[in-house]
């Protein structure tokens, strides 16, 4: 789950650490509002789930009650790689005297936490990286042991932060590495981390990513649930609890297990086609969840042929036949269907689906020949 | 011959008297495998169809001489499940266990590493680990996979480590154990830790591995395989078409900022002398090819 700026700086300040004042906004009216509280100068920020939002126009420092109300007018609605700023963040605007970045992070490959810091903030991490790699100082955290404070200290040291910046970064990155276990982040990341003219490091911006997975320990993430960036379609799977990425073409996929979906999805590009989503079912397969499945995938106007990619494993082919067959009753289907059935009893499994086929409900011996039919019916409606 | 587990395997079930822990680990009887006991504190010295059930992992080791244990416990309580395995002394982990937290599994891997380095953790979010023939414990349909070899599995995804089973048995070609790693950020068995086991199985002549997008533990196998592995091995990535900074499902099956790219996976295998496929077909199409010059 990715938070919104305004939602990583109050998840910060639980655990302590020193953010700006600032108020949320959805209209121009309520942005002039929360300059008038906090008393110009502000910066007016564009809250959105993707980065660039500098480039894009999306964050822009605002003197006066004016200025307030005319950037957000320009931003809010503007598009910002595709999303679309509905929220604004209005926040009492800071004397930079430097920027830094800082992160942590889960490396995968060292199975430890990663914690990243850079006396060179406010710009792109990747880039540094890749132009200047020494100029990060990378720390590797065990989880068991945690992150101590001389070591913190020697990890501030090493990235070459200025002595008047060291005490405060201590103190901040201790906070974050507890922010991010605590709170079972994927991601926190301050960019940038700043020091103040007056001397006082302070946090900028607010990145976080939270670990789904861990919302039974943390029940106050069912709100961040509800402000992620989804399209309509993937709005309609996730209230079904499906597995649902939306992507741009006509073959509509459905597969039971993650990696079956993504290979079929693969599949259906490899013989010419362009899936429209991925949709992993799960193992079940049953009438209930393939109905979800075959409603959402409906709904979608630019579908013009639908593949069903089932293995059957534990669960065997007549009950997923039957469940297919159930789910088809209960949806007025819009597009032709290509099942392909395999594992577990496949062959009872497709004697059960045979009296039901027709030039709309296919069935496909291979995952290939699946792939290959569906993408030719896609076509075929195009004509 | 198999790695990791075969017939002698006597195995617990943390969970057991759970619905699934109950479905799987009666299925797992059947085909074969040694279920020796169940655990659960509140209903200990009852049992589940013959199998009895302890209070802990200790006391049924001390009991039945189990070496390894089956985790089925809901996501909040996988990591005390994991450490009270260890703790109790068996030595092989299987935890089958969808949604555990990243930062938990992080916690007791590194744990294991530290207090019981002898102990091997499969999982979580896996489909657990099947010798044909032999021993079976997890979620996999034993009947999918043909016993006797000469070809190892080993695979991060659940249904695809199915498909590949299927490939094989309808060329007619036996397994001697299929490993699924799972597809979490943190997995407690690694491809290397598997190609390393099968390199050193005399009964495993070749190897098939299904990859996925996100991370690098492709491209780590790729530089093991290279170094020492004389065994031949054919390869699938699944998520090729995969858009970047979408997850696909796994929690680790991303694609970010340009890593993890199937792409990257295949051309690095390819470079280590695996036969890479474009899909599950092609890959088991290749395999049959290098276990038809045995």
């Amino acid at each position: 789950m990715d938070l919104f700026e305004y939602q990583g700086k109050e998840f910060f300040a639980e655990y302590g650490m020193p953010v700006s004042p600032g108020e949320l906004a959805l209209t121009t009216e309520e942005a002039v509002t929360a300059a008038e509280n906090l008393g110009c100068p502000v910066m007016v920020k564009a809250q959105v789930h993707t980065g660039g939002r500098g480039k894009a126009g999306g964050v822009k420092f605002a003197a006066s009650i004016d200025e307030v109300s005319e950037h957000a007018e320009n931003i809010l609605g503007l598009d910002i790689n595709g999303h679309i700023v509905e929220r604004l963040w209005i926040e009492k605007a800071s004397d930079i005297a430097e920027e830094y970045y800082a992160s942590f992070t889960l490396d995968r490959s060292a199975k430890k936490h990663l914690g990243m810091l850079s006396a060179e903030g406010g710009v792109e991490i990747e880039t540094v990286a890749e132009e200047n790699p020494e100029a990060i100082a990378r720390i590797w955290v065990d989880p068991v042991e945690g992150l101590s404070e001389g070591n913190c200290r020697n990890w501030v040291k090493e990235a070459a932060l200025p002595e008047q910046a060291i005490e405060g970064a201590v103190e901040i990155l201790l906070k974050l590495y507890e922010a991010y276990v605590d709170g079972d982040a994927d991601l926190v990341e301050i960019n940038p981390l700043i020091l103040t003219e007056d001397g006082k490091v302070h946090v900028l911006d607010a990145k976080v990513t939270l670990d789904s997975n861990s919302v039974f320990r943390h029940e106050n993430y069912v709100d961040f649930d509800q402000t992620q960036t989804r399209d309509e379609r993937e709005m309609a799977a996730h209230s079904k609890g499906l597995q649902y990425v939306g992507l741009e073409g006509e073959v509509g996929v459905i597969a039971n297990g993650a990696g079956l979906a993504m290979s079929t999805v693969d599949v259906v590009n490899q013989v010419g086609g362009r899936p429209a989503n991925f949709l992993d079912i799960g193992g079940g397969a049953n009438a209930d969840v393939m109905t979800a499945a075959l409603e959402v995938i409906n709904n979608d106007p630019d579908v013009r042929s639908i593949f069903i990619n089932i293995f059957g494993g534990i669960t065997r082919g007549e009950e997923i036949a039957n469940g297919i067959i159930d789910a088809l009753d209960r949806v007025e289907m819009r597009s032709p269907i290509v099942i392909r059935l395999d594992g577990t009893n496949a062959d009872e499994g497709r004697a059960i689906l045979e009296p039901h086929l027709s030039q709309t409900l296919q069935v496909a011996p291979t995952m290939l020949d699946g792939a290959e039919q569906a993408v030719a019916l896609a076509k075929g409606m195009n004509n | 011959m198999s790695i990791f587990v075969n017939s002698e395997t006597k195995v617990i079930y943390q969970g057991l008297t759970g619905s699934q822990g109950k479905y799987y680990g009666l299925l797992n009887r059947d085909y074969g495998t040694k279920v020796v006991a169940g655990t659960n504190p509140k209903k200990a010295g009852t049992d589940v169809e013959g199998i009895p059930i302890f209070a802990s992992v200790a006391e049924a080791v001390g009991e039945t001489g189990a070496t390894a244990s089956c985790i089925f416990i809901p996501a909040p309580g996988v990591r005390s499940a994991v450490l009270e395995a260890a703790q109790g002394g068996v030595d092989f982990i299987v935890a089958i266990t969808e949604g555990v937290p990243a930062h938990d599994e992080a916690l007791f891997y590194n744990q294991l590493r530290k207090d019981f380095p002898n102990v091997q953790l499969l999982g979580p979010n896996c489909p657990g680990i099947i010798s044909p023939g032999e021993c079976n414990i997890g979620i996999t349909a034993g009947h999918i996979a043909l016993p006797g070899g000469p070809v190892g599995i080993v695979s991060r995804s659940g249904t695809l480590t199915y498909q590949a089973l299927h490939e094989l048995k309808e060329k007619g070609i036996g397994c001697t154990t299929c490993v699924g790693i799972g597809g979490d950020p943190v997995p407690g068995t690694s491809f290397i830790d598997c190609l390393a086991a099968f390199e050193a199985d005399p009964e495993t002549k070749a190897v098939m591995m299904i990859g996925e997008i996100g991370g690098s533990a492709e491209e780590e196998a790729a530089e093991f395989i290279s170094n020492n592995m004389t065994k031949p091995i054919s390869a699938y990535i699944a998520g090729v078409t995969a858009p970047p900074g979408k997850k696909m499902g796994h929690a680790g099956a991303i694609v970010s900022g340009g890593k993890g790219t199937a792409k990257a996976k295949m051309e690095a295998l390819e470079e280590a002398g695996v036969k890479v496929g474009n899909n599950p077909t092609e890959a088991g199409d290749l395999m049959a090819e290098i276990v038809s010059q045995f």
